[in-house]
């Protein structure tokens, strides 16, 4: 199978990487990389679970090919700006968002991702491709809604 | 009275302990962030897919293609060729059979000489790439000459062909249980009315986030398995006869579970061949299963067919006489258990003076069903709750009223508070029957154990030990080994310890989960953690607290009734000044007594009757919910969108009140999924229609409506600081609330679930009245075993 040496700049450390041409940015990042933080839910672009940003826009690392982000920034749950990180850690700390936690990297790093785009947007709508099977989701709304600007 | 109890009347308590039940002044009750929030929102929380190892294999399951057959052969010689491959297994090399139930051995890793559902693991491959282990399990050739496939409750009746042969049981009928106190029958004749009515509740799957991980490694002499799984002692307890290995030699290590909901108790094959081909490659191994992998694992709700008679004198229930035919799929699993909370939890919630259950669970050609949150009980209680609602309406009678005049109080119950609660915040007296067509209101109540009173491979031992631990450093440890699933439990145990020693529960260091290194706890499943594992947390914690006691005692030259734990101090209650912090006070007492290592252990002793079944159903307490739902049926389109949610849920105490309303939102969010939209379908091959989440339908966040949560705190001696469960019972009224506040809406009976708007539309174009079973098969149940009348039922 064929191989593609490619460069990604992963949380802002530049990786040179082997990659075969079928191996998915998911499977990279957790398994040559060791960024676990990133969660294997479906593999079909289904659940959410795995969601990074790739050169700053949310994508879902387990149909992306690692191949085609040759030259790119992928950020991850890992890679979030600590300012960030921290008011997200507190809204879903003091919410209750985060139950069995799973879904919940990819609801952090999509969180990240609309906090930097400063544009009020409707939470329900944002995660409802995100899904989560503890909470029924209210309190991952709260949590959002705590982080982004109003409406 | 339980050992956590006993052990306070021992005289050894001080003054300023809290006494059982007694108003917490520290962490416990408040709302709290969760101990473990940073770690699963830092990405640094380690599930078992996270692990690695150097050297490691990883491991891919190959499934049968046919829902039923003989199996003629499996050749594995073109995956042996396969380069990378180094190992292959199939049934041969795991003969011993298993369940987790001892009554249901009916199990094998891989099948063996027959294959009983599309999905059941026939053969097993490790290789050193996943992708390897991929090929090579898809070039292994099965050859299964079919049988005919049993695939519902009318085939399994029929029985054209039998999933199991064995003389234990007639046809496909593998456990059929029938239990009756008072006398139905007369009952019935005599009451001033009867009425019956036959319902389905499809069956469905937790599909937690996590798909099922396992990672064995086998070191020549031990086993380690460290693996997705709810209760690791049960592992502990199989696996050893399943692997033929002795029981010290192995163990298990449970990290954090991405979602359980009962679909992670099984010994599951995964498990099993991933210990089994590290054994024989000497190398660890990994299975990660894949999201339709999950499908087949399954052990999820069953789906069943009712049928319930009631009669009443006035309005006073006098008789049930409930029959339940359940699907359980192709093995024992949990089933037996399931079939009997068909019948437990009925009685719990209504004064039933006759009362007659006869459950029968089926053996058919699919994944097997076991326990799903609510285990048993969602299944009658949406017959009762449905049927009730049909009662009150022949009588005229309001459907609040109905339930009110025939309460029953069992342990601590608040359910009479929890429908005032929900009926006056919903207004469901003004709107039921009042509102616009189109839109209706619907009740409904339920009733679940705060676990288990009998383990479930019966011995006399503790069910849940906690170590508490001081050392000079100052730090406090809690050893534990129950599960933490997503419901919290972890942050139960810092709590507790924390709220009996004064400090906070971030301050708690917690090891936990491994079954070389902690204690022994039985899992998380029938709600039993918070209970079991809490009041062994109390009395453990509580045990150090003695002991710092006498050494504050002496250094603040104070009677230890005068102390007082609190803010990482210990302190005279009536001198504030003089105080010592927690730390010196450890190493005094560390100086004084030796090592500060304390044991808390909980048994439940709870009284039961010596009747086959009668394990099934007694817990230390029961919690209560009642649920009002409003709808909005568009009758365009068939959509029914649930518009707002009230429950109420009577909670004993909560230990952190941000845990207990997730616990109730995340209850309520998964009974609107089995009600609306979730359902393990087949094809007429038995095949899953759904092996995704896109196919498999679950509420999204747009799907949710408001959920209003009210707690209702009645403190239970039993629990720890009065805590009851909470991560089961709010799912039960939520499928007879909807279905009820349907017909409000639309005057269309559901008498079967999910709603989907197709049945709907159906429905509101035929005219018809109801939607459902139209009856149920015959079938030739034994003789009821009988039970005594329950004093609260004689009343």
């Amino acid at each position: 199978m064929a191989e593609h040496r490619i460069t990604l700049v992963v949380n802002g450390v530049e990786r040179r990487l082997l990659v075969g041409a079928s191996r998915t940015l998911l499977e990279v990042l957790r398994e040559d990389l060791g960024l676990t933080g990133t969660k294997f839910g479906c593999e079909l672009g289904e659940c959410g679970a795995c969601t990074v940003l790739v050169d700053d826009e949310p994508a879902l690392a387990c149909l992306t090919l690692a191949a085609l982000c040759d030259g790119r920034s992928v950020t991850t749950v890992e890679g979030i700006d600590e300012d960030a990180a921290r008011r997200i850690e507190r809204a879903f700390a003091e919410t209750g968002a985060a139950q069995c936690g799973y879904c919940t990297p990819g609801m952090v790093v999509l969180l990240y991702h609309l906090m930097r785009q400063r544009r009020p947007v409707d939470a329900r709508e944002a995660i409802s491709g995100n899904l989560c099977r503890c909470t029924g989701y209210a309190r991952i709304v709260e949590a959002y809604e705590r982080c982004l600007p109003k409406p | 009275m339980n050992d956590a109890s006993r052990s306070r009347d021992d005289g050894v308590t001080t003054a300023a302990e809290p006494a059982p039940g007694a108003r917490a002044t520290g962490p416990v009750g408040r709302a709290r962030a969760r101990v473990d929030t940073a770690a699963k929102v830092r990405g640094r929380a380690v599930y078992a897919d996270d692990l690695r190892r150097p050297g490691m294999l990883y491991g891919v399951l190959r499934r049968s293609p046919v829902a039923h057959g003989v199996l003629r052969g499996v050749d594995v010689s073109t995956a042996r060729a396969v380069e990378g491959v180094r190992a292959v297994i199939t049934g041969a090399d795991l003969p011993e059979r298993y369940g987790i139930l001892p009554v249901t051995q009916d199990e094998t890793a891989l099948a063996i000489d027959r294959v009983r559902y599309v999905g059941e693991p026939v053969a097993a491959v490790c290789a050193e790439t996943e992708a390897a282990a991929r090929e090579a399990a898809a070039r292994i050739a099965i050859d299964v000459d079919p049988l005919p496939a049993i695939l519902s409750i009318d085939d399994a009746v029929a029985a054209p062909a039998r999933v199991h042969e064995s003389d234990r049981f007639p046809g496909n009928a593998g456990r059929r249980i029938a239990l009756e106190f008072g006398d139905v029958d007369a009952a019935l004749a005599g009451c001033e009315y009867t009425r019956e009515d036959v319902f389905f509740y499809a069956g469905s799957t937790h599909a937690p986030m996590e798909t099922h991980s396992t990672l064995a490694d086998w070191d020549g002499t031990r086993l380690t398995i460290h693996v997705s799984h709810q209760a690791p002692y049960y592992l502990q307890q199989i696996l050893p006869r399943v692997l033929g290995i002795p029981a010290h030699a192995l163990r298990i290590v449970v990290p954090y579970v991405g979602g359980g909901f009962g679909g992670k108790l099984d010994p599951f094959p995964d498990t099993i061949c991933a210990a089994k081909l590290s054994m024989i490659t000497g190398r660890p191994v990994r299975i990660t299963l894949t999201r339709e992998e999950v499908f087949y694992n399954h052990r999820g709700r069953h789906p069943a067919l009712m049928w319930i008679r009631s009669g009443f004198d006035g309005d006073r229930l006098r008789a049930i006489h409930f029959r339940a035919l359940i699907d359980g799929g192709a093995f024992g699993s949990f089933g037996t258990a399931a079939a009997y909370y068909h019948a437990a939890l009925q009685p719990t919630t209504y004064r039933i003076p006759n009362y007659r259950a006869e459950v029968v669970r089926f053996y058919t050609n699919k994944p097997p069903c076991g326990p799903k949150r609510g285990h048993g009980t969602p299944q009658p209680r949406f017959a009762l709750e449905c049927h009730l609602d049909r009662v009150a309406e022949d009588l005229g009678v309001d459907p609040v009223a109905l339930r009110r005049r025939n309460l029953v109080r069992i342990t601590t119950c608040a359910l009479e508070e929890c429908i005032e609660r929900v009926v006056e915040a919903s207004g469901y007296r003004e709107r039921h029957g009042r509102l616009p067509r189109g839109r209706g209101v619907g009740l409904a109540v339920g009733c679940y154990l705060s676990g288990a009173a009998l383990p479930i491979w019966w011995n006399e031992m503790p069910h849940s030990t906690v170590i508490v631990k001081a050392d000079r450093s100052g730090r406090i440890t809690a050893y534990s080994g129950h599960t933490e699933i997503g419901q919290g439990s972890d942050d139960v145990l810092a709590a507790i310890v924390a709220e009996c020693l004064g400090i906070e529960p971030e301050a708690v260091s917690l090891v936990l989960r491994d079954t070389a290194s902690t204690p022994p706890d039985l899992g998380s499943y029938s709600s039993r953690v918070t209970m079991m594992m809490g009041n062994a947390a109390r009395e453990a914690a509580l045990a150090l607290r003695r002991a710092l006691a006498e050494a504050a005692a002496s250094m603040l030259e104070a009677p230890e009734d005068s102390l007082v734990f609190a803010g990482g101090t210990v302190r005279v209650a009536d001198a504030p000044d003089r105080r010592a912090a927690l730390a010196e006070v450890i190493a005094r007492a560390e100086a004084e007594r030796g090592p500060l290592s304390f044991v808390g252990a909980y048994r439940p002793v709870v009284p039961f009757g010596d009747y086959k079944g009668a394990g099934v159903g007694p817990s230390p307490a029961y919690s209560y919910s009642a649920c009002v739902i409003e709808v909005d049926v568009d009758t365009g389109t068939g959509i029914v969108r649930p518009t707002h949610v009230w429950i109420a849920h009577d909670i004993g105490r909560c230990i952190n009140r941000t845990s207990v309303l997730g616990q109730v939102e995340g209850g309520v969010y998964m009974g609107l999924g089995e009600a609306l939209m979730e359902e393990m379908a087949f094809t007429k091959q038995g095949a899953l229609r759904a092996t995704s989440l896109l196919d498999y339908r679950t509420p999204t966040a747009l799907d949710m409506p408001p959920v209003d949560v009210i707690l209702v705190e009645d403190p239970d001696e039993a629990g720890p600081f009065g805590a009851k469960e909470v991560g089961q019972g709010p799912l039960l009224p939520v499928a007879p609330a909807l279905c009820n506040a349907v017909a409000d809406a639309v005057g269309v009976r559901f008498d079967a679930i999910p709603v989907t708007p197709d049945r709907v539309l159906r429905a509101l174009e035929s005219g018809a009245a109801r939607v459902g079973p139209r009856g149920v098969p015959d079938f030739d149940f034994p003789a009821p075993v009988r039970a005594e009348v329950p004093d609260d039922a004689a009343r």
